[in-house]
C-alpha cells in the first residue's frame, strides 16, 4: 500500500492524501510511513478529527482538479462521513446533470478480529456497494493491494477501497498489474469443480485455507476472489456457480441484508436452473462484535465453520 | 425605517441599476416559480428567496468570474445573479432535459460548471466541505480565486460547519462563508436552537475574522462583501460575513408558517431590499420610476422567455434513466 502511495504521488503532483495520524503519526496501519518526510505536509495532511468535512473537503478537493485520497481511519468511523459520501460524492455526477464528476478515492481500514469490539469491528462493505455512483474495490492479495489504488486514480468516479485490518501484514510476491480487462473483474484465486467459494477482503485467506482443508476431504472447491463489490462480477460469479453447481458465499460482515444476500440473489437469478443446492453463506453472527477473544472467534466466520458449511452444502445433493 | 437621504447611496447610476435589475430578477423569477408550482409544473419541494434578494445581489456581485459559488436549496437567486440563464434555470424546475441539471435535479440541484456555481444541496451544511474543498485545491494549485459559500443560520448547529469552519481557519483556506441569517430554520427561530446567537462571534472562535452587515440593505451587503471577498483574495484564509435578512415567504411550499407572526413579516416587509433601495435611489435622482418600469418589462421579457423555453424544452427519454451515474472515458 505504501509503494501504491508513494509511486501514484510521486507520478502525479495533483495527487494528496488527507486523513487522521497520516503524517506524523505514520499511519495508524503504518501505510504512509515516512511519506510526510518524502513529500512533505501539503501532500500529507494530517487532519483534525473531522471525517465528515474532510471527506467533502476531498470531493471539493477533486472537483477542483487535485487527485485526493481521503484515508478514513477505518469503516467504523466513515459513518460519521456517510453524508458526504453518499449524498454528494455518489450523487453530484447524476444530480448536475453530468456537468461535474467526482476522482475522489476515499480508503478506509475495514474488518474485525483483533478484539477491538463493538466500535472498531465493522464491515459495511454492503452499505456502499448499495450506492449507485460509488465504485467499491475490496483488495486482499499483496498484488492488487499494490496495484488497486492506481485503478482507483486513474477512475473518473469516487472509488471506495475497503483495506482489511488483518491483511496489512501480509508478505507474498507481488504480481503484475492486471490487464485493462482484468482490472475490475471478479478472479478465480481456486480452480475447483465441486463448488464455488465466494469471498473478497479479508475471508480470502481462510476461505483459501478452508479450500485446501476440503481437498484434504475430497471436495474440489473453486475459490473466487471478488475484488469489486462494485460493480459486480455478475458474469464471472454466475459463470462459476453454473459450472460447479453450488455456492457458498463468506462475508465477514452480519449475514441479515448484507452484501452476502446480493450474492446469493445474483447466483439465484443466474444460475437456478443449474444449480444442485441452495446458496449457502457463512457470515458473522448477528451480534455487535464482543471483545473476548474466544467470542470474537466464535463470531466471525471460521476456517472450520466454512468447511462445516460446505460439508452441508455437498450433503443434499440430487447428483 | 426609511433610509431615504440618511445614508446615500455611493454608487453611480448604472451600477445602482444594475443593482435594481439583478434584485428585480430574482424577486420575478420567484414569483413567477410560485405561480408555475400552483399549476403543478414545478414540483417537489420550492423555497422562494424572496425577501433576500440583497444577500445574494451584493455578495455574488463582489466576486470575479472564476470564482467558485456552493449554495443550498434555496439557490435560485444566486444562481441568476451568478449568470446561470433563466432559461435553464427554469426548464430545470420543470424536470426537462434542457435545464441546467438535465432535469435531474430540480429545484435544490442547479449546477452550472461554465459559471462555476457548485450548487444546490438538499442536506443543510452540506455544502460547506465541499467549498473548503474547492479552496484547498485553489490555494494547493497556486489559484487566486475564492469560493463562496452560502448557508442558513440553521447550518450552524450542523457540524459540518463547525468542522468546515475549523479545517478552512487551520489550514488558511479561501472560502466566503456567507451566512444568510433569516431567523427561521424552516419553523425553528435562531434563540430557540443556539445557546449562542451572536453567529460572528461564533465564527471568530475559529480564529476567523467575521462581519454582520444588513442583509436587507444591497448597499451594505456590497461593502461587506467586497471587503471581505477582497480580504480572502489577498490574504488566502477564510473569512465569515453574516447577513441579517428575513424571507418574506414560507419555508417552501408546504409550510402554513405557523411558528411566526403576521405582524413580523408586515414590519420586515417595509425594509424590503427592493423598494427601500429604489427609494433611496429615487431621492438621490440616480434612478426614476420610469426606469424602474422600463427594468420591471424586460425583467418580465425574461422570465416569460424563460418560461416558454422551459414548456418547450422536452423531456429527457425514459431510456436514458441510468445515465450519468459514473462518468464514461470520453468525458473525462
Amino acid at each position: 500500500m505504501r509503494e501504491a502511495l508513494r509511486t501514484a504521488m510521486t507520478a502525479d503532483p495533483r495527487v494528496l492524501l488527507l486523513g487522521e495520524d497520516v503524517g506524523r503519526y505514520g499511519g495508524s496501519y503504518a501505510v504512509s510511513k515516512g511519506l510526510l518526510e518524502e513529500l512533505g505536509p501539503e501532500r500529507i495532511r494530517d487532519t483534525p478529527l473531522s471525517e465528515l468535512a474532510v471527506t467533502g473537503a476531498g470531493l471539493g478537493a477533486a472537483l477542483g482538479g487535485l487527485r485526493p485520497i481521503v484515508e478514513i481511519m477505518t469503516v467504523n468511523f466513515s459513518l460519521l462521513a456517510l453524508d458526504q459520501i453518499v449524498n454528494s460524492a455518489a450523487a453530484l455526477r447524476h444530480m448536475s446533470g453530468g456537468q461535474f464528476h467526482v476522482p475522489l478515492v476515499i480508503r478506509m481500514a475495514t474488518g474485525a478480529g483483533r478484539q477491538l469490539a463493538a466500535q472498531h469491528s465493522h464491515s459495511f462493505d454492503g452499505w456502499f456497494a448499495h450506492v449507485p455512483g460509488l465504485k467499491v474495490l475490496a483488495p486482499a492479495t499483496v498484488t492488487d493491494a499494490r496495484h488497486m489504488l492506481s485503478l482507483a486514480l486513474d477512475d473518473p468516479d469516487p472509488v471506495v477501497m475497503l483495506e482489511h485490518a488483518l491483511l496489512y501484514n501480509v508478505t507474498d510476491e507481488l504480481g503484475p498489474p492486471p490487464s485493462a480487462e482484468e482490472a475490475w473483474r471478479a478472479a478465480v484465486r481456486r480452480s475447483g469443480r465441486d463448488l464455488t467459494l465466494v469471498t473478497w477482503g479479508g475471508m480470502l485467506p481462510r476461505t483459501l485455507v478452508a479450500a485446501e482443508e476440503l481437498a484434504k476431504l475430497g471436495v474440489d472447491a473453486e475459490v473466487l476472489d471478488l475484488r469489486c463489490l462494485r460493480p459486480l462480477d455478475t458474469r464471472r460469479l454466475t459463470e462459476s456457480v453454473r459450472r460447479t453447481r453450488r455456492a457458498l458465499v463468506i462475508d465477514e460482515a452480519w449475514q441479515t441484508a448484507g452484501l452476502s444476500a446480493e450474492i446469493s440473489a445474483q447466483i439465484f437469478e443466474g444460475c437456478f436452473y443449474d444449480m444442485d443446492a441452495p446458496v449457502k453463506r457463512v457470515c458473522s453472527a448477528e451480534v455487535p462484535m464482543p471483545y473476548a477473544a474466544h467470542l470474537e472467534s466464535a463470531a466471525l466466520p471460521s476456517v472450520a465453520g466454512i468447511v462445516a458449511a460446505a460439508r452441508t452444502l455437498l450433503q443434499g445433493s440430487a447428483s | 425605517m426609511n433610509l431615504t437621504g440618511i445614508h446615500p447611496v455611493p454608487f453611480g447610476a448604472a451600477e445602482s441599476r444594475d443593482l435594481v435589475r439583478q434584485m428585480l430578477r430574482i424577486r420575478r423569477f420567484e414569483e413567477a416559480c410560485a405561480q408555475l408550482y400552483g399549476q403543478q409544473k414545478i414540483r417537489g419541494f420550492l423555497h422562494l428567496y424572496i425577501g433576500e434578494e440583497a444577500v445574494a445581489t451584493g455578495v455574488i456581485g463582489a466576486l470575479q468570474a472564476d470564482d467558485a459559488i456552493v449554495a443550498t436549496y434555496r439557490e435560485h437567486g444566486h444562481a441568476l445573479v451568478r449568470g446561470v440563464p433563466a432559461t435553464v434555470v427554469m426548464a430545470e424546475m420543470f424536470g426537462k432535459s434542457g435545464g441546467c441539471s438535465r432535469g435531474r435535479g430540480g429545484s435544490m440541484h442547479l449546477f452550472h460548471a461554465p459559471t462555476r456555481f457548485y450548487g444546490g444541496n438538499a442536506i443543510v451544511g452540506g455544502g460547506l466541505p465541499l467549498a473548503v474543498g474547492l479552496a484547498l485545491a485553489d490555494r494547493m494549485l497556486g489559484r487566486q480565486r475564492v469560493t463562496a459559500c452560502f448557508f442558513g443560520e440553521g447550518a450552524v448547529a450542523e457540524g459540518a460547519f463547525h468542522e468546515s469552519m475549523n479545517l478552512a481557519a487551520l489550514w488558511q483556506l479561501p472560502v466566503l462563508f456567507c451566512c444568510e441569517n433569516n431567523g427561521y430554520a424552516m419553523g425553528t427561530a435562531l434563540e430557540r436552537s443556539q445557546s449562542q446567537t451572536d453567529l460572528c462571534a461564533r465564527a471568530r472562535s475559529y480564529n476567523m475574522p467575521a462581519l454582520a452587515a444588513d442583509g436587507m440593505d444591497v448597499v451594505a451587503v456590497v461593502q461587506a462583501a467586497r471587503t471581505a471577498v477582497a480580504q480572502v483574495r489577498r490574504e488566502c484564509r477564510p473569512v465569515f460575513i453574516e447577513c441579517r435578512t428575513y424571507r418574506f415567504r414560507a419555508h417552501s411550499m408546504f409550510d402554513p408558517e405557523l411558528y411566526r407572526p403576521k405582524e413580523e413579516v408586515e414590519l420586515w416587509k417595509q425594509r424590503g431590499p427592493l423598494h427601500t433601495f429604489t427609494d433611496r435611489l429615487k431621492a438621490q435622482q440616480l434612478f426614476s420610476e420610469a426606469d424602474f418600469q422600463s427594468l420591471e418589462a424586460e425583467v418580465a421579457a425574461e422570465v416569460r422567455a424563460a418560461i416558454e423555453f422551459a414548456d418547450a424544452s422536452p423531456l429527457e427519454p425514459v431510456a436514458d434513466l441510468l445515465r450519468d451515474v459514473h462518468t464514461p472515458p470520453e468525458a473525462v
